[in-house]
């Protein structure tokens, strides 16, 4: 939990030196507090000290990476209940469901590494893929692991077992890969945490209800174990909303440390779109894992979706630069639009103008990351301003004709804006960009 | 160590509306908890949801969802027996589109007509959109409202431009009423008090936080629903205690995701299942955030909400 400065100030030499940086051990607590500096800068600091802050600068929520390399998947280390307050902080993974008995492991395995697409600039996937022991058989089971990482080498591996032997037989072949262990329960507690300690790996502690997973992890962290994730074996919505939520308030506000944990949840229906559903239920309340019996594409999209605007920075939009971006291979002659430099805005329109197959020039204006409704209803996105935008961008010298296409929202721009760009055209575009394919492409038909 | 429930406490309660008359009115709001956390609290009534229909065909929908009603949207009044009997609407929500002066520019006389006809076919509640041009809107809404006089219908969308007339056509026909602003904590309740100020009851007042689809905004929504709800309970700020509603399926059926073709977005998957699962993903997304009534259009996204609906109280 957050200390205050005065807390911090008791554990400082109180000698005020200065070697800090600060003019006193006080000043320098209170940067300590607002997390504007770390305890390394006073070299007098004792061992109590740092003990004691290193204990209480741990994250309330701890932090767990699942699989290696540059695809690894950080999860946790979440600091707030609503996103107003904060900015979600490790987006969560999805991870699909295969059992070892499927006949079809290559190919689902492939459609996690296949499942890329880009949104609003980001490339976003299915990290992980949960293989489950259905078999009960621990050589069937790592004979599935080792299929499963074959065909997708990207993807993170949760190891869906509560046997332990099944878990060892599946290490040799993916130990290096840093699995999620899936899991310890009351009855193997000991060998699962000694095979996660071993692997480096990190171990789900299920048990039915909170209550159950509290002491579950009481016991695995008296073990000298902390790689932990949670899961309560809540299946139903009514139940996942309230325990996720309990789990994260007792974490952040009640500093429990026994669930300071990242939460795993199986969102599983067979029917697609209800498990669609479910699963929105858990990415919008905290589940920082989320596992699917299916992974269609127009399932993850939505999904991918969702889970990117949750955990978009409340205070800021997301923007991209002002520029005149060049589409295709735009010559003199190539028609030019105007739009604002919201990234949402600017995607969408860019995505269009590329789907047209008409070479363009798009010129993307600062409108501190407004969409073109909001800057023109704040006064970002006016006649004058994109007037004075396109007569400073210099694209008069790049092209050879004097017509700006304009969003068709904000049509009731057009006057004003041939009084203030003499000798330009001014045409208004259609509303949706999603119009704008057969737009471009009537217009250069008929030029 | 025994795990105790990290309990709120909360000050406030979401004002109980009613709307309709007769055994199938319905009842939206009461609770006195964040979204579904029973345990501290009680939710004395499920999020409700209303079949939108039009007054004319809808043709600016995409066609798989055009298609699932083109044996009836010719016809308002079929159309809305068909979402009550056929489909086991629990509301229905019209939509005078066709009275925007972009659209058909139908008179407010023509509105009224249908408004009539359609109350006559139906005995569930009623939701009686305008355009959402607010000038037209102020003169479309009093026809509108004076015809269903007697049938507490839920009206709207009063919005800062126009709320002194909608507000007034609702009080004269004894109607609940949607007040609309945009996207915007202050603004809600800045609008809230011009209208309880006008004498209009807060009790009758559901407020519309104006929704974005998923992928086009929908965070924004969420956090200000999610403000709303907490200045109402935390804070007992009366003038947040209106319960929420969320036009989903006008801003999710306008999107590209729920309209372009698999040759167009390999990568997407059928566009039927595509459009389905995204509005009822927004439509999940605002539920969490405190929704307590949701305009759908797919029949297929409103059976898998009220699943979840039912899953969740
Ligand atoms: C999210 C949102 C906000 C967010 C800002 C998000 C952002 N980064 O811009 C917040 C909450 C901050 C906000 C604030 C305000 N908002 Co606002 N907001 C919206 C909302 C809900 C969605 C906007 C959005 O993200 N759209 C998605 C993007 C992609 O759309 P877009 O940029 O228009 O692009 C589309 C088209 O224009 C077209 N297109 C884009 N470029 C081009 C170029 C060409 C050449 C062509 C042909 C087409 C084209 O393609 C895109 C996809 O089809 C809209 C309502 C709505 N549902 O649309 C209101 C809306 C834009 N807001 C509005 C208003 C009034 C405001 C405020 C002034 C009021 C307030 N609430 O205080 C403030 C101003 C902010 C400020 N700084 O002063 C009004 C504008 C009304 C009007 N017509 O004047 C709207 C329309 C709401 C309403 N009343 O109906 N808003
Ligand atoms: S370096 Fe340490 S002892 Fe010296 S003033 Fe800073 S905090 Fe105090």
């Amino acid at each position: 939990m957050a200390l205050s400065g005065v807390e911090i100030f008791k554990h400082l030499p109180k000698t005020n030196c200065k070697k800090c940086g600060h003019p006193t051990c006080l000043a320098f607590a209170m940067k300590l507090a607002a997390k504007q500096a770390t305890l390394d800068a006073c070299p007098d600091a004792s061992e109590e000290a740092k003990a004691f802050l290193g204990a209480a600068s741990e994250p309330p929520i701890k932090g767990i990476t699942i699989g290696a390399g540059d695809k690894a998947l950080k999860v946790g280390e979440e600091t707030v209940l609503f996103r107003h307050e904060k900015k979600f902080v490790n987006p969560c993974g999805f991870a699909l469901a295969i059992k070892d008995t499927d006949s079809d492991i290559e190919a689902k395995a492939k459609s996690v590494s296949d499942s890329e697409i880009e949104r609003v600039g980001q490339k976003l996937r299915v990290e992980l893929i949960a293989v489950e022991n259905a078999s009960g058989d621990p050589a069937t089971f790592a004979a599935a692991v080792a299929k499963a990482v074959a065909a997708a080498p990207s993807a993170g591996i949760i190891l869906e077992t509560e046997n332990p032997a099944a878990v060892e037989a599946a290490l040799t072949h993916v130990s290096s890969k840093k699995p999620l262990i899936c899991g310890a329960n009351a009855d193997n507690v000991e060998a699962m945490v000694n095979l996660a300690k071993y692997a480096g790996c990190s171990l789900v502690v299920r048990a039915d209800g909170i209550d159950a997973v509290a002491q579950l992890t009481e016991k695995v962290v008296g073990m000298g174990f902390k790689d932990i994730v949670l899961d309560t074996s809540a299946r139903k919505p009514k139940d996942m909303v309230e325990q996720y939520t309990q789990i994260r308030r007792a974490a952040l506000k009640k500093g429990v440390k026994a669930l300071g944990f990242p939460i795993i949840s199986f969102a599983v229906n067979e029917d697609p779109f209800v498990e669609q559903a479910l699963a929105s239920v858990a990415v919008a309340k905290y589940a920082s894992v989320v596992v699917l019996s299916d992974i269609s594409q127009w399932k993850t999209l939505g999904l991918i979706a969702l889970r990117q605007n949750l955990y978009t920075d409340p205070q800021v939009p997301m923007q991209v630069s002002q520029n005149i971006y060049k589409v295709g291979d735009a010559k003199e002659d190539a028609p030019l639009l105007v739009t604002t430099n919201f990234s949402l805005t600017y995607f969408i329109v860019l995505g269009e103008v590329e789907n047209s197959k008409v070479p363009s020039w798009l010129a993307v204006m600062e409108t501190e990351g407004l969409s073109v409704l909001t800057a023109w209803a704040a006064g970002k996105f006016t006649a004058a301003k994109i007037a004075q935008y396109i007569q400073e961008s210099g694209i008069e010298g790049k092209i050879s004709h004097k017509e700006l296409i304009i969003p068709g929202y904000v049509a009731v721009l057009s006057g004003a804006l041939e009084d203030k760009l003499p000798g330009w055209k001014i045409t208004v575009g259609p509303r949706e960009a999603n119009a704008l394919p057969a737009f471009l492409k009537n217009k250069t038909a008929a030029a | 160590m025994a795990f105790v429930v990290p309990k709120e406490t909360y000050n406030g309660k979401v004002c109980e509306v009613e709307i309709g008359t007769g055994p199938r009115a319905v009842k939206i709001g009461g609770e006195n908890t964040l979204p579904f956390l029973a345990f501290e609290g009680s939710v004395p009534n499920k999020p409700a949801i209303a079949y939108e229909i039009q007054d004319v065909p809808p043709d600016d929908w995409p066609q798989t969802l055009q298609d699932v009603y083109k044996d009836v949207s010719a016809d308002p009044v079929k159309w809305a027996k068909y979402c009550q009997d056929e489909l086991g609407a629990q509301m229905i929500a019209l939509r005078l589109i066709g009275t925007h002066p972009d659209r058909q520019n139908r008179s407010a006389e023509d509105a009224a007509k249908t408004v009539k006809d359609v109350l006559a076919a139906i005995n569930v509640p009623l939701i009686i959109l305008g355009s959402n041009n607010a000038e037209k809107d102020a003169q479309v809404l009093k026809s509108a409202c004076d015809a269903a006089s007697g049938r507490n219908c839920l009206v709207g969308k009063a919005q800062e431009a126009n709320y002194k007339t909608v507000v007034a056509s609702a009080m004269a026909s004894g109607h609940k009423l949607i007040a609309m602003s945009d996207l915007d904590v202050n603004l809600a309740k800045q609008l809230n008090i011009l209208i309880t100020q006008m004498g209009f009851d807060k009790d009758k007042i559901v407020t519309d936080p104006m929704s974005s689809a998923l992928g086009y905004g929908i965070e924004y929504t969420y956090s200000v629903m999610e403000r709303i709800r907490s200045a109402a309970l935390f804070q007992n700020d009366q003038t947040m205690a209106p319960p929420m509603v969320n036009d989903v399926g006008m801003y999710v059926w306008k999107v590209k995701e729920t309209m372009a073709p698999e040759a167009d977005q390999p990568s997407w998957g059928p566009v039927a299942d595509r459009g389905i699962g995204w509005e009822a993903t927004t439509a999940m997304g605002f539920l969490m955030a405190g929704s307590d009534l949701l305009i759908m259009r797919h029949p297929k996204a409103v059976d898998t909400v009220v699943k979840m609906i039912d899953g969740l109280v």
